[in-house]
């Protein structure tokens, strides 16, 4: 495995391969599987996380505490009225997102991707970006691959916990993992991947995890919606041949020390942020009582 | 997942009941871990909560996750909601209390499980991010176990061969072995061997190194 972007980039140039390429290579060798095992594993992801950008779009389903629910349709009868300023399959993948989170929200099944808290973003701007361009079904595969690896090498080098590394650890993860596969869907190279990866990360370096009654729901469905935008803006961005100035690998590692420098209190321990504000704690006394 | 995450799908999963991969389903693969140490129904479950899991487990779920682990449920039941309801039915006797473990992951847990036959287990765990975990501990000896491979656990006086044998034992078995571990107390009192497997060790193979000399007890743990 690739410890870092660059040598995933380099190879990748060398070799005229891609970043899923590569990924599913390597599936294969670590978990001594065929081919057809890691596509069928892939798809057995798509199939949960597909039923979940779906599931709430029509039909509100409130969240265990009750505190959140229904924002996914709210979007999508925007959408079906042709409000939304965003363009392009944008909004749609938002109303993805915020459906595969109130699954999530509702004890439903999810995928995490990489974690439960950011599991719309990679999902909410695949699915969308897909239809729009008319993906094969492996296509489509390979981009969740790829996603992945990119979300490998940033555990590896950082964290993707939010209780270690703050909300830029979880959906700033998510978003460059979902910007990089954008790109390769699009048919850019590992290079611009990695590049549209690291303008996500900076995007929300330094947000912070600040779950309201300490519940993934407030402000995390929001930062699902915002993380979706940011990686098509960044998938954008690279595809217009835009570079990130700094590389892929000093973000990531930027990030892993902006994590450290967060205080207890950001990192997902429901004792600052959003979580503390009056309405906040509020909403706290009334799911738990106390 | 940590460095040590060498799959895509720990990146892309685990497929899981909500709402947090770290609180919900992390936590239920630490109750699995510990579960699976008991060879006797379980009675009663303590559940130490360390650092964010201490200021938010209420929240995410993560004493009903911790609870569906010991009953052996899989992140992606969708049971785990009711876990605690049916601990109740089933007469195990569940505490959550919470406590500083020291310098340890902000989210971890000490599992104290007591199975039908009096005996005591105690495991504590990581949540290490993604639902990814790192077992650091089980009855009193360091470890560092993160349920990719099935594990054996021994606790034997720290005498001369007894790894020796241990390692026959499993290679007889044709079952090869991944990683070994030592620790022990002090010269020549208690040790330990953490032993990561490729497949499972049958259930004949756990008894033949129980009655191997110089063992006082041994453990096994599947992929959790």
């Amino acid at each position: 495995m690739f410890r870092y972007g660059h040598e995933l980039a380099a190879h990748c140039a060398q070799t005229g391969k891609t970043i899923a390429e590569v990924a599913i290579e390597e599936e294969m060798q670590n978990s001594e599987c065929s081919r057809e095992l890691v596509f069928a594993k892939l798809a057995r992801r798509r199939a949960v996380m597909e039923k979940a950008c779906r599931a709430t779009l029509k039909q509100p389903v409130p969240s265990v505490s009750g505190l959140t629910g229904g924002d996914a349709s709210l979007l999508n009868s925007f959408l079906q009225q042709g409000a939304p300023l965003l363009g392009g399959p944008t909004a749609k993948a938002v109303a993805y997102a915020l459906s595969c989170f109130e699954v999530n929200t509702s004890m439903g099944a999810i995928v995490a991707c990489p974690t439960a808290g950011s599991c719309g973003i990679v999902p909410g701007a695949l699915f969308a970006v897909a239809e729009q361009l008319g993906a094969s079904d492996e296509q489509l595969l390979k981009a969740f691959a790829a996603a992945s690896y990119v979300g490998m090498i940033i555990a590896r080098n950082a964290t993707v916990s939010g209780a270690e590394g703050g909300c830029q650890a979880e959906c700033g993860s998510a978003a460059a993992m979902a910007a990089a596969a954008l790109v390769e869907l699009r048919g850019g190279d590992a290079e611009m991947c990695l590049s549209a990866a690291a303008i996500a990360i900076k995007n929300v370096m330094g947000l912070v995890c600040d779950p309201v009654a300490g519940l993934v729901e407030i402000p995390c469905a929001k930062r699902n919606a915002s993380g979706v935008v940011n990686a098509i803006l960044c998938s954008d961005l690279a595809m217009a041949g835009i570079k990130s100035q700094i590389p892929f690998d000093e973000v990531v590692s930027a990030m892993r020390k902006v994590g450290r420098l967060l205080p207890e209190s950001l990192r997902e321990t429901a004792k600052g942020g959003v979580a503390t504000t009056p309405t906040g704690l509020r909403m706290k006394k009334q799911v738990f009582g106390e | 997942m940590d460095s040590s995450s060498t799959s895509l799908f720990d990146i892309l999963g685990p497929i899981m009941i909500g709402p947090s991969s770290s609180h919900t389903a992390g936590a239920l693969r630490i109750g699995r871990a510990a579960g699976m140490l008991c060879t006797a129904p379980v009675v009663k479950a303590v559940f130490r909560l360390h650092g964010s899991f201490a200021s938010t487990y209420k929240g995410h779920g993560s004493d009903r996750a911790l609870a569906a682990g010991v009953l052996g449920m899989q992140t992606d039941d969708p049971d785990i909601k009711n876990a605690l309801e049916i601990c109740r039915q089933r007469g195990i006797e569940v505490k959550f209390t919470e406590a500083d473990l020291g310098e340890v992951h902000p989210n971890t847990v000490q599992v104290e499980l007591t199975d039908a036959g009096g005996i005591r287990h105690v495991l504590t765990g990581c949540s290490v991010g993604g639902g990814a975990v790192r077992i650091i501990g089980i009855d009193g000896f360091d470890t560092g176990i993160t349920g990719e491979y099935p594990t054996i656990v021994t606790k034997h006086h720290d005498k001369v061969g007894v790894i020796k044998n241990v390692v026959s034992c499993i290679s007889d078995a044709e079952v090869n072995i991944v990683t070994i571990n030592l620790a022990r107390s002090q010269k020549g009192k208690l040790a330990t061997a953490i032993i990561e497997t490729d497949t499972l060790v049958d259930g004949d193979v756990v008894e033949k190194i129980g009655q191997l000399e110089h063992m006082v007890d041994v453990l096994t743990m599947d992929k959790f």
